[in-house]
């Protein structure tokens, strides 16, 4: 207060702008001095519309609810039924989302797999191909087709389980990747084909089909490839996802992967991460509307992600209609990422547990987005795994716990009609009744 | 010799056949009737094998190919031999969008011209093509060699790595960090074999060699365009 502090007559206090905060103004100063955009890792930090914004209406009057944890409640899901021989049966709808070896260490790649298996679910690879740590700790494992090519090779391709053409991700639609050159191990340049110690930039577009046209001839190619065994997945960040839906269907997917702008990336500039893409709350409504117009939905299947943390999030996802979820930064932190164990070296590196995001710079005191080998030596793939695999159960717990209190013997019988939303975007965006009210913003046959 | 025809039979029968295939193989010689545009014709092939495509292709012929030698008598559509490991592909005709993309190795030739993005993301492979290249061909080309016998469009070598880009005749321009270099002695040494293994008779001489400038290889805010 400096009203009080001298004679005469009282003065304003200081005020803060709220559009220029101390966080807007660092940002400036940081641009000011350096030349080059931010770059982190993570999704979106801002506040968004998300699925804390929906609640669940359990049983009641008019509905019957099962017995806690023992009358059954289903979790299987299989993957992949338009088209492949082989489609992917998994025990829970939780996947690993893909997740570049270069970005992640080999140690956290086997960690993924181990924790996956262990809970029956499937992990992906990601930008610079697959490892021998991944395809040999995962039961089963999603190999993606990226723009940039790195790494990807037949032998492998016919070694996946699964085949997910990555046409964007909800970090950034439209951007492609960097890994910068303090993270280009020997081991990364080789799989990757580049020298050691320079910038590695992902295109972000594929080097040989342009359109949705050309997609469809590229996947014809990629099962004549692999002899038409296994599903073919296309995954698109949340931009426009009713028609990125509808064409990746026409194209031939057998699974559609979206990712909403949440959705964590291993490094990417903050701008695109916080400005480009829509959350994936006002995405599922509008994929899975594509999907019923096609006749489709439950016959090309749905993975969700961006921003799943809990059971609840996996339930509220199977309620607005996807048929599994993807979890990326979630499982990152249930190896041990951004663990306050390691607050002394965060601060060094100027940040806090929970906050640290500069995954690209590969000095992760956690070990698991790095490739410096003592850092990497902290990380236990095994103890990760365990820690991974608990994780997914308890999330699969969590969900199953709230489909038995809505009456469902299997997750996927979670709809629409079992939530209500507490604010009018979450309302509007997931096209779900505002609690109270039997309605939403621009529900058919009403005027508002 | 095994005879196909793919109007008669069909693309899954033909690739099966193909992919039934190993290194040892008394089936060594395959001739490929009526393919008149197919897409993804001889994809994924990894076996010691001759394969003929009596006619043009349509998309991804010879895709992803392992050790065949996979030969068009005729043209191609885009995306030929792309991601090809080893093995050859020669095209009697011209060759559409995007041959070679992000081959890894091997040696794809093109007799007649190739269009745009010739060699985009090419990553070991050796693409000789006897006439011109369209525009941004070798965008992102990180290793291997593209030799051009005739002139190449514009922005050749954009965002170019460590590939080596020989050109006979003119280049419209080039693209981001890709410059003009010396053709040291090793230089004709390796463009002599590659014409050599592309059936090119043509003097290493008359040729000049394109790379990075290595500008681009680590952030630098004055290179942002
Ligand atoms: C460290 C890291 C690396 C990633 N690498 C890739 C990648 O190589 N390819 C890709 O399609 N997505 C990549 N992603 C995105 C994930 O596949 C997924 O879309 C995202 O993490 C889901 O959102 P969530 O992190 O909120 O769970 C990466 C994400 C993280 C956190």
């Amino acid at each position: 207060m400096t009203q009080n502090k001298t004679d005469g007559p009282p003065r304003t206090v200081p005020i803060q702008s709220a559009t220029f905060s101390g966080s807007v103004n660092a940002e400036i100063r940081r641009a000011a001095a350096t030349g080059i955009y931010d770059i982190r890792g993570g999704g979106a930090k801002r506040k968004l519309p998300h699925f804390d914004d929906l609640l669940f209406l359990g049983a009641s009057m008019s509905r019957y609810p099962l017995e806690g944890y023992r009358e059954k409640c289903e979790t299987s899901v299989t993957l992949g039924t338009r088209y492949a021989a082989k489609p992917i049966e998994l025990d829970i709808p939780i996947t690993i989302a893909g997740m570049s070896f270069g970005a992640l260490s080999g140690p956290a790649k086997e960690a993924l797999g181990r924790g996956a298996t262990l809970a029956g679910t499937s992990t992906t690879t990601g930008d610079g191909g697959m490892t021998v740590e991944e395809r040999g700790h995962s039961n089963k494992l999603v190999y993606q087709y990226l723009p940039s090519r790195y790494g990807m090779n037949p032998n492998d391709l016919r070694k996946a389980d699964a085949i997910e053409i990555v046409v964007g991700q909800g970090a950034k639609p439209g951007g492609g990747g960097m890994l910068l050159g303090q993270k280009i191990s020997d081991r990364v340049a080789e799989m990757r084909n580049l020298p050691k110690g320079i910038d590695q930039r992902s295109a972000c577009r594929h080097p040989d089909w342009t359109g949705p046209d050309d997609l469809e001839i590229k996947i014809l190619e990629l099962r004549e490839i692999t002899n038409w065994q296994v599903p073919i997945y296309i995954k698109v960040g949340g931009a426009r996802p009713y028609f990125d839906t509808t064409l990746a269907i026409k194209a031939g997917a057998d699974v559609v992967v979206l990712d909403g702008m949440q959705g964590g990336t291993a490094a990417t500039q903050d701008v695109f991460i916080e400005h480009v893409g829509q959350p994936i709350l006002a995405c599922i409504r509008e994929a899975v509307r594509a999907l019923q117009d096609l006749g489709m939905h439950r016959e090309v299947q749905l993975i969700v992600s961006g921003g799943v943390r809990t059971g609840a999030d996996v339930a509220k996802c199977m309620a607005l209609g996807a048929d599994a979820v993807a979890i990326g930064t979630a499982a990152l932190i249930a190896l041990g990422d951004n663990d306050p164990r390691w607050e002394d070296e965060y601060q060094k590196l100027g940040t806090t547990a929970g906050a640290y995001d500069d995954w690209h710079e590969g000095q992760d005191p956690a070990g698991i987005t790095t490739q410096d080998p003592d850092l990497m030596a902290r990380f236990d793939p095994i103890e990760g795994g365990r820690r991974l695999n608990n994780y997914l159960k308890v999330m699969t717990l969590e969900a199953q716990t709230i489909a038995r209190a809505c009456g469902k013997n299997h997750l996927h019988n979670l709809e629409p009609e079992d939530l209500c939303a507490i604010t009018m975007e979450a309302a509007a965006m997931a096209r779900i009744p505002l609690a109270g009210t039997d309605w939403y913003p621009g529900k058919p046959g009403t005027s508002y | 010799m095994q005879e196909f025809d793919l109007e008669a039979e069909g693309l899954r029968a033909l690739n099966s056949a193909l992919h039934a295939q190993n290194n040892d193989t008394n089936q060594t010689a395959w001739e490929i009737l009526n393919p008149k545009g197919s897409h993804a014709i001889a994809v994924g092939l990894d076996a010691p094998i001759d394969v003929t495509v009596k006619g043009s292709t349509g998309y991804y012929c010879g895709g992803m190919n392992q050790q065949a030698n996979i030969h068009v008598a005729g043209s191609v559509g885009p995306g030929v031999a792309e991601n090809m490991m080893s093995g050859t592909v020669v095209i009697d005709g011209d060759a559409s969008q995007y041959a070679g993309a992000t081959g890894h190795g091997g040696t794809l030739v093109i007799k007649g011209n190739a269009s745009s993005r010739c060699g985009i993301s090419m990553k070991g492979i050796d693409i000789i093509v006897h006439g011109n290249v369209g525009h941004m061909s070798a965008f992102m080309a990180q290793s291997g060699n593209l030799v051009v016998c005739g002139d190449a469009g514009d922005a050749l070598g954009d965002s170019i790595y460590e590939a080596r880009l020989f050109v006979r005749g003119s280049v419209k321009s080039l693209g981001a960090d890709c410059i003009e270099k010396e053709m040291r002695p090793e230089h004709l040494a390796i463009l002599a074999d590659l014409l050599d293994r592309g059936g090119v008779d043509a003097d290493p001489s008359e040729f000049k060699r394109y790379g990075s400038a290595r500008k681009l290889y680590n952030f630098n805010i004055d290179n942002a365009y």
